[in-house]
C-alpha cells in the first residue's frame, strides 16, 4: 500500500498528491511516468510523475478528474493508501544542453512539463516556458516553472490572464522574433501538441511530445499504447512516452484515446460520480 | 485381467451452458473413478512416462498411491517434485508428455495421468494441505525476477534448498502467465492464489510493484543477492504488420486477455477495466493463446467467434484439448486464409478485413508446410474485433536495462542447458531463454536452473 503525505485541490478539478513510494521516488527522473490502481477492481492508469523526493521518498502526481479512476483518486485523502504505484515507467527525457529551448505546457500536461523545465534549466539551457490553459484558474505550478525560467508566458483561451490564444502563437512569435530555438518540448492535450509539432516542422526545430494513450500493463506487453511514429508501431509505454513530435500520427492516437469512453460513462454513472 | 482401454472421462460443463459463463469447463475426477483410472496403471518396469515429464515426477510412484486410495501420500510424491500440481494438471499438454509415453498407448488410450495429477492437487488443497517442513536455512540469497511459471518453480525449489528467496513481481498479483494469460474458464485464479500461497508458505518471499530494470535495477540485485534467477517470459506481443492494424478494435491477444483475465474485465462495471467486441470476432492465429482468444469471446457475447489460420488444422499448433472445445462451443475454424489488411469506418473502428486464400507448399524450417497465397483470391470478411495471437517474443525489460548480459537474435537471454548466463550469478529459463513456449517447459527449466543455483551458492565463497 502507498499512503497520500500530501493532498492539495489546484483547481476545481486538478489535484496534487503525494504518494510514498520510495523506491519509485529513488529512481524517478523527469519525462517518466507511474501506473496506479486505488484499490482491488481498480483500473491501472498511467500518470506522468510531475516531481519526487527522494529523501522524502515521495513521488507528487498532478491529474484532472476525467473518468472513474481519477474521479474516486480526487476523493481519497491524506492518510489514505493507494492499492499499487507501480514505476518509474518508460524512456526519461533526454536531459542536454541544447542551448536555448522552448517548454510548452497545455492544461494538466504543465504537471509533467516542471521536472523537465528544472532539469533542463540544472543543466545549462535558457530556457523559455510557454503554459496555457482555457482560464486562469485552470494554470498550474506557474511560480514553480517561473523559478526555473529565464522566460515565461501564459496564455489562455478566454484572456483572463497572459495572451489570449493558444501557446502556439506564443511560439510563433518567438520564431519570427528570430529566437534560436533548439528543441521544443510540448506536454498537453493531443491536439495542442499536433498543433506546436505542425509550427516548427517547417523550421525544422527537434520537437518532442510527451504521449497519453490508454495503457494496461506498463511494461511493453499488451501493446494497448501502440503509436505510429515515422510509420512505425511503437509502444508509449517503453520506447516513450516522449517521441519526435514531427513523426507522431496524432490523429490515430486521438481516436485509439476515445476506445471506451462509453464504458467509462457508464463506469462513472455505476460509481456515482458524474 | 484385462485392462480397459480407454480414459476414465472427466465430467465437464455442456458446451452450451459452458459459453455463457467463466466458470471452469471439466470438473474432474472424484475419488472413486480416480481410483479406477489410477489402477489402470501397469506399474511397468521401465516406465518412460516420467522422460516425458518437464518436472520430473515421480508418476508410476504417485499413481501406486492414488490406486491404494492414500491421496496424501500421492500429494506428497507430486510436491516433492512440482510445486504447481493444481496448475499443470490443467494445463500440461500430457498428449505430447507423459501420457505420449505411456506404456498402455500400444493396447489404446495411455493413462489419464493428467487428470489424476489434476484430482490430487484439487483435493488436498481443498482438504487443507500440511505445511511444508522447514528446510535448513543456508544464509544464501536469492532473487528471482517474475512470478510466472518458471519463477514460481525456481523459487520454491530453492526454499526447499533452504536458501531465502525473494520474488519480484511487476504486476499487482503473482503468476505472470498463469493470471494474465490463460482465462478462468481453463485456470481459475483462485487455483493460482493457492498454489502461490503453498509457494509462500515455503518461505518464498514476493514483492509486487516492481519492474526489474526500472524500479530496481539488476545491478542493485546482484549487490544484495548471491544469485538471480530471470524468469520475465515472452511478452511482447507480435503484430501482423498489415495496414489498419491500429483500428479501433484491433487487439493484441496480450491486451485482450489482460484486461480479461488480470483485470477482471468480464465482470465490468464491477471491476474498473473495460473490454469492447462486436458480433463478429476474429483471431488471427491458431495456438492456444488462439483458442483462449476466440473461447473467450463467445463468453463475453460475440454472436460469431472465427479462427483464421493460414495454415491446415493438421498445422494448427493448439492443443488438441484446446482445439476440440473450442470446436464444442461453436468457433469457426477459417483456415488456408491469411489476412491482408484491415478495414475501418470514418471515425477508425474495424469494421471487416480482406484475406487471401492460402495453399501449403513444401516444409518450411519448422517442419510444417509453408503457405503460400493464391493469387487473386482476396475477399472480405466483416469482422468488429481483431484479435491478433501470432506469438511473442521475449520481453525487452530486463536484457535493455542490463547491456551486459548477452542475448540471441530475437532477444532472448542465451543460456546453457541448465539456465547459467554469461554472467556469474545470473540465470534464466522459461519462455524469456527458449522464446513462447509452454507453462511446463518453463517449470522444468525453472527447475533445473534452482539446482545450478544451488551448486553455484555451495561453490561460491
Amino acid at each position: 500500500m502507498y499512503e497520500i503525505i500530501e493532498k492539495q485541490t489546484l483547481s476545481e478539478n486538478v489535484k496534487l498528491m503525494k504518494i510514498h513510494a520510495p523506491l519509485v521516488a529513488a529512481k524517478a527522473k523527469a519525462g517518466q511516468f507511474i501506473i496506479l490502481r486505488i484499490n482491488e477492481e481498480g483500473e491501472r492508469i498511467p500518470l506522468t510523475i510531475a516531481d519526487y523526493d527522494r529523501k522524502q521518498g515521495t513521488v507528487t502526481i498532478i491529474f484532472m478528474e476525467v473518468g472513474k479512476t481519477t474521479k474516486l483518486l480526487g476523493k481519497l485523502k491524506k492518510g489514505d493508501s493507494l492499492q499499487n504505484f507501480l514505476g518509474p515507467l518508460g524512456v526519461p527525457s533526454d536531459i542536454e544542453n541544447y542551448g536555448t529551448v522552448v517548454c510548452i505546457g497545455g492544461g494538466v500536461g504543465i504537471a509533467p512539463l516542471y521536472p523537465i523545465v528544472r532539469a533542463l534549466k540544472k543543466e545549462g539551457n535558457h530556457v523559455i516556458s510557454i503554459l496555457g490553459a482555457r482560464n486562469k484558474d485552470l494554470l498550474l505550478l506557474e511560480e514553480q516553472i517561473e523559478e526555473y525560467s529565464d522566460k515565461l508566458f501564459i496564455t489562455t483561451d478566454d484572456g483572463s490572464k497572459g495572451h489570449k490564444g493558444f501557446v502556439s502563437d506564443i511560439l510563433q512569435q518567438l520564431i519570427d522574433e528570430g529566437t534560436d530555438i533548439k528543441m521544443v518540448m510540448a506536454i498537453g492535450p493531443v491536439i495542442m501538441m499536433k498543433v506546436v509539432a505542425n509550427v516548427t516542422r517547417k523550421y525544422k526545430i527537434k520537437t518532442l511530445v510527451s504521449l497519453n494513450p490508454i495503457m494496461v500493463d506498463g511494461t511493453g506487453m499488451c501493446g494497448g499504447c501502440r503509436v505510429t511514429v515515422g510509420g512505425e508501431v511503437k509502444f508509449a509505454c517503453v520506447d516513450g512516452p516522449e517521441f519526435d513530435g514531427h513523426q507522431v500520427d496524432f490523429d490515430n492516437l486521438m481516436l485509439r484515446n476515445k476506445r471506451f469512453l462509453d464504458h467509462e460513462d457508464k463506469a462513472c454513472k455505476m460509481a456515482g460520480v458524474q | 485381467m484385462s485392462v480397459q482401454k480407454t480414459k476414465h472421462p472427466m465430467p465437464e460443463q455442456k458446451p452450451k451452458e459452458r459459453i455463457k459463463n467463466f466458470l471452469e469447463v471439466p470438473y474432474g475426477y472424484d475419488e472413486k473413478t480416480a481410483i479406477e483410472e489410477a489402477k489402470r496403471c501397469l506399474q511397468c518396469k521401465n516406465h518412460p512416462c516420467t522422460e516425458g515429464c518437464p518436472v520430473e515426477i515421480d508418476i508410476p510412484g504417485f499413481i501406486a498411491c492414488v490406486a491404494q486410495g492414500d491421496f496424501e501420500k500421492a500429494a506428497e510424491v507430486i510436491k516433492a517434485k512440482n510445486n504447481l500440481p493444481a496448475v499443470s494438471g490443467r494445463v500440461c499438454p500430457y498428449e505430447n508428455q507423459c501420457e505420449g509415453k505411456c506404456t498402455l498407448k500400444k493396447l489404446g488410450e495411455p493413462v489419464a495421468i493428467g487428470r489424476l495429477e489434476r484430482f490430487i492437487a484439487d483435493y488436498v488443497r481443498n482438504k487443507g494441505e500440511k505445511p511444508p517442513k522447514p528446510s535448513k536455512a543456508t544464509g544464501k540469497k536469492v532473487a528471482v525476477v517474475g512470478s510466472g511459471p518458471a519463477g514460481l518453480t525456481c523459487a520454491g525449489d530453492l526454499a526447499k534448498m533452504g536458501h531465502d528467496v525473494t520474488v519480484f513481481e511487476a504486476f499487482h498479483g503473482p503468476g505472470g502467465v498463469l493470471l494474465y494469460g490463460i482465462p478462468e474458464f481453463r485456470l481459475p485464479k483462485e487455483i493460482v492464489k493457492k498454489e502461490v500461497a503453498y509457494i509462500e508458505r515455503l518461505g518464498v518471499k514476493i514483492q509486487y510493484d516492481v519492474v526489474v530494470g526500472k524500479t530496481i535495477t539488476m545491478q542493485e540485485l546482484l549487490k544484495d543477492f548471491d544469485a538471480v534467477f530471470i524468469g520475465t517470459g515472452a511478452g511482447l506481443p507480435r503484430w501482423l504488420g498489415i495496414p489498419g492494424e491500429n483500428l479501433d478494435g484491433v487487439y493484441s491477444a496480450n491486451e485482450y486477455l489482460t484486461r480479461v483475465n488480470m483485470m477482471k474485465a468480464y465482470k465490468f462495471p464491477e471491476y474498473d477495466t473495460p473490454v469492447k467486441i462486436g458480433d463478429v470476432v476474429a483471431t488471427f492465429g491458431a495456438g492456444n493463446v488462439a483458442m483462449d482468444c476466440a473461447r473467450t469471446s463467445l463468453r463475453l457475447g460475440a454472436k460469431r467467434s472465427l479462427i483464421i489460420y493460414r495454415r491446415s488444422e493438421q498445422e494448427m499448433p493448439a492443443r488438441l484439448e484446446e482445439i476440440h472445445h473450442a470446436k464444442e462451443e461453436g468457433v469457426e475454424f477459417i483456415l488456408l486464409t491469411n489476412p491482408v489488411k484491415f478495414f475501418g469506418d470514418e471515425q477508425g473502428h474495424l469494421t471487416g478485413v480482406e484475406c487471401i486464400k492460402m495453399e501449403l507448399g513444401e516444409p518450411d524450417d519448422s517442419g510444417r508446410r509453408r503457405p503460400i497465397p493464391i493469387e487473386g483470391s482476396n475477399y472480405r470478411i466483416d469482422i468488429k474485433t481483431a484479435l491478433v495471437a501470432i506469438g511473442q517474443s521475449p520481453n525487452p525489460l530486463v536484457p535493455q536495462s542490463f547491456p551486459e548480459l548477452e542475448t540471441q537474435r530475437w532477444g532472448n537471454i542465451k543460456t546453457d542447458e541448465d539456465g547459467r548466463t554469461n554472467i556469474p550469478g545470473v540465470f534464466a529459463g522459461g519462455d524469456i531463454a527458449t522464446g513462447a513456449a509452454t507453462v511446463i517447459l518453463a517449470m522444468g527449466a525453472g527447475k533445473k536452473s534452482a539446482r545450478a543455483i544451488d551448486t553455484y551458492l555451495k561453490n561460491k565463497k
